[in-house]
């Protein structure tokens, strides 16, 4: 295990800001308004890449600093900028038609956390981990694959679909980078690299809705059944 | 040997990919990408043989030729060729000259993913292969650009990558498992995480490999992650669900197999296997039942390879070589019947205009010759005896009888036996049913749909009446490999 013994400053740096990325998660999750869904995304990216780079210092793992450029630039820059696109050419601002309030979304989410906090106390200790910063890792990964499920379900709008999506891939990203930060190079250029094809799907499919469907929402997509 | 064939494999789709996109002239590019089909179908057919002998791994160890991705391969290429026969008829039916070009790219992209996915040596890539197919698949699904095509695109782009989530997050839930034994720097290849397997930390390896099952479980079709499949194989045109249903469903089971034996080969207990089993068993009950009520013909399809995938489930689930050579021979055969099946829609589906079963009558006497073939298929995909399927599905219920499931072998033999009725009762009407008014079909069926039919429905037939004792052997090596004690040395 790599990062078993840390430094306090760098176990408590790697625990801020793993709680931030679970706090603009919640921001994401309570808000309706899809540009601020989109910038607390790209902040959250921002956010990971600073810990890409932290973990290659304190780690010594000098290709991380590569991943955290990488990661600044796709997650960070790219594919913001093509969401924002894609938000401007739609007509539609916030999340019309909600199956959840965002408070109720909220609650839900804190639960989530919970469940999570006992599923990876559970696995750590097993390994003898408990307390460390990888079980708060494991808690934060798996919460925001939960959020990110959540997500999916209660929105309709297509563009929040997506977010969620990338929510779950950034929540396996931040987790990834804690628990394995070894994880071949070439793998994760590969993925992050996958990412960006996985978006620019996204945009040409949510045109194809605007122009054959007639609508971005979920709720117009009821024509198959049985 | 092998590596040459890989390479054929995988440099015939490229090169048509590359000169489609430069020259994009449509009957240049149905040639190009038949041509392509055929050469991949040359290479495929001996690479299971060259594949024996130890593993070979190729490109810096990122390419593995083992004898279980290269049966998965095998399948693939079939199908891919068949396919690109069946496109050649079906696609100019479809007044869409303009785009016809980037169709056969997209076609030969899509099946280009699926070859590689199998033969990935690295977990990772092997995630990646299988997203990639799924991102050119989407694109191939919504060709029609009817607002049905699209709404099945969206919830397969979503529903998909969701699952596919979970199977990265098991994925790198393995490699940490791994990186308490062997480092924190290390390949993540099947062997290699299959040899520090009996070390790891045994919940955590449990966990994993359940994220990894419901994530490829999502894109193998099993229940209740199937949403997704129904209306993407209906949606799409028919070479494509073809490709989808007998190539792509293959290829994400073989990551749950590995997975799986990845998972055994520690001590894990009963849990791995009976999670496969109840959501093989569940995928057939859930098969069941849509199957009884469907309405649309191409989703009568759809429904029966979430059947069938139920039924591979069960067969690797069951497990030693009986399960594991019924579950492999069992994918060779619902590629083959399957293509031809759904072949056999599309090709209805375009005479009578509909989609509905209601809409499609007297196939027998408008369609003799074509009509005898697709029926037979019907009660081929059934399970009817003499043809392939019920030799796999037989041994697959040989294999469940002496385990610890046999409730599960009670479960599907008689959920077979309602598809059974079930699926040749809605035969029963398209063939039998008195007409009613307004159905006369618009146009007949060319020679290139009604070949790929034929060449799909004679390797069923044979391989029902004749199980070739090659191949017998070589599904007891891949079984023996899949739960041979790990050899590889720690590092």
């Amino acid at each position: 295990m790599a990062l078993a013994h840390l430094p306090p400053l760098a176990a408590s740096l790697f625990s801020l800001i793993a709680i931030a990325s679970l706090l603009l998660t919640f921001v994401m999750l309570g808000s309706r308004e899809l540009r601020h869904y989109l910038y607390a995304f790209a902040l959250e990216s921002w956010t990971i890449a600073i810990l890409s780079a932290a973990l290659g210092y304190y780690g010594n793992f000098p290709e991380l600093y590569l991943i955290a450029i990488l990661t600044v630039l796709f997650r960070g820059c790219i594919l913001p900028y093509l969401l924002l696109r894609i938000i401007r050419r739609l007509n539609v601002a916030r999340e019309a038609q909600v199956l959840l309030q965002p408070s109720s979304s909220l609650v839900i989410g804190a639960f989530a956390v919970i469940f999570t906090l006992t599923v990876a106390g559970g696995i750590g200790a097993g390994l003898g981990l408990g307390g460390s910063v990888v079980m708060l890792a494991l808690t934060v990964m798996l919460s925001m694959m939960l959020i990110g499920f959540l997500m999916l379900t209660v929105r309709y709008e297509a563009i929040s679909q997506v977010l969620g999506l990338l929510v779950l891939e950034n929540g396996i990203f931040l987790g990834g980078q804690i628990l394995v930060p070894g994880m071949p190079l070439l793998i994760e250029i590969v993925i992050l690299f996958d990412l960006l094809i996985v978006v620019v799907c996204f945009g040409v499919l949510v045109r194809y809705l605007m122009r054959h469907v007639g609508s971005t929402s979920a709720l117009a997509l009821n024509r198959l059944v049985g | 040997m092998a590596g040459g064939l890989l390479l054929a494999i995988v440099l015939a789709p490229v090169a048509a990919i590359v000169i489609i996109l430069l020259v994009p002239r449509p009957r240049l590019a149905e040639r190009l990408n038949l041509a392509a089909s055929v050469i991949v179908l040359g290479a495929s057919l001996p690479l299971p043989w060259a594949s024996l002998g130890g593993p070979h791994v190729f490109l810096d160890r990122i390419v593995l030729a083992d004898p279980l991705g290269a049966w998965a391969v095998l399948c693939a290429a079939i199908v891919y060729f068949l396919g690109s026969l069946y496109a050649v008829g079906y696609m100019r039916l479809l007044d869409e000259e303009a785009r016809l070009a980037r169709f056969y790219a997209l076609f030969a992209g899509f099946a280009l993913a699926i070859l590689l996915a199998p033969v990935m040596n690295s977990v990772a890539l092997y995630w990646v292969a299988i997203e990639f197919t799924t991102l050119v698949s989407t694109f191939l699904v919504a060709f029609e650009r009817a607002p049905d095509s699209i709404e099945a695109a969206w919830k397969y782009i979503i529903v998909v990558s969701g699952g596919l989530s979970l199977a990265l997050l098991g994925t790198v839930l393995l490699y940490w498992a791994g990186s308490f034994v062997l480092g924190p720097r290390y390949e993540i290849t099947w062997a290699v995480l299959r040899a520090a397997s009996p070390h790891m930390n045994p919940s955590l390896l449990l966990l994993a490999f359940l994220l990894i099952l419901v994530g490829y479980g999502t894109k193998v079709g099993l229940a209740p992650m199937h949403t997704w499949l129904p209306d993407a194989h209906s949606e799409g045109p028919a070479p494509v669900s073809a490709l989808l249903s007998g190539a792509l469903l293959n290829v994400a089971m073989i990551g749950i197999v590995r997975t799986l034996s990845i998972v055994e080969a520690g001590e894990p207990g009963p849990l791995p296997r009976a999670a496969l089993i109840v959501l093989g068993a569940f995928s057939l009950f859930v098969a069941a039942l849509f199957i009884v009520r469907q309405r649309g013909v191409k989703r009568l399809m759809a429904y029966s390879s979430v059947e069938h995938m139920g039924v591979m489930a069960l067969g690797f689930g069951f497990g030693g070589g009986l399960g594991v050579a019924g579950a492999l021979y069992h994918m060779l055969n619902h590629s083959l019947n399957k293509s031809l099946m759904f072949f056999g829609s599309g090709s209805m589906m375009r005479s009578f205009g509909t989609k509905d079963i209601g809409g499609i009558r007297d196939v027998g006497r408008r369609f003799p010759v074509i009509g005898a073939v697709w029926l037979a298929g019907a009660v081929a995909i059934t399970g009817a005896p003499p043809f392939g399927l019920f030799a796999s599905e037989f041994t697959i219920l040989r294999a469940g009888l002496t385990g610890p499931h046999a409730w599960a072998v009670i479960v599907m033999a008689l959920l077979l036996i309602v598809i059974f009725i079930a699926f040749l009762n809605h035969f029963r009407i398209m063939y039998f049913a008195p007409a009613g008014n307004g159905t006369a079909p618009v146009r007949g069926v060319s020679l290139w749909c009604a070949t790929p039919m034929w060449l799909a429905f004679l390797p069923v037939l044979v391989l029902g009446l004749w199980w070739p004792s090659a191949i017998w052997h070589y599904f007891g090596i891949v079984a023996h490999g899949l739960a041979a004690p790990p050899m590889l040395a720690l590092r």
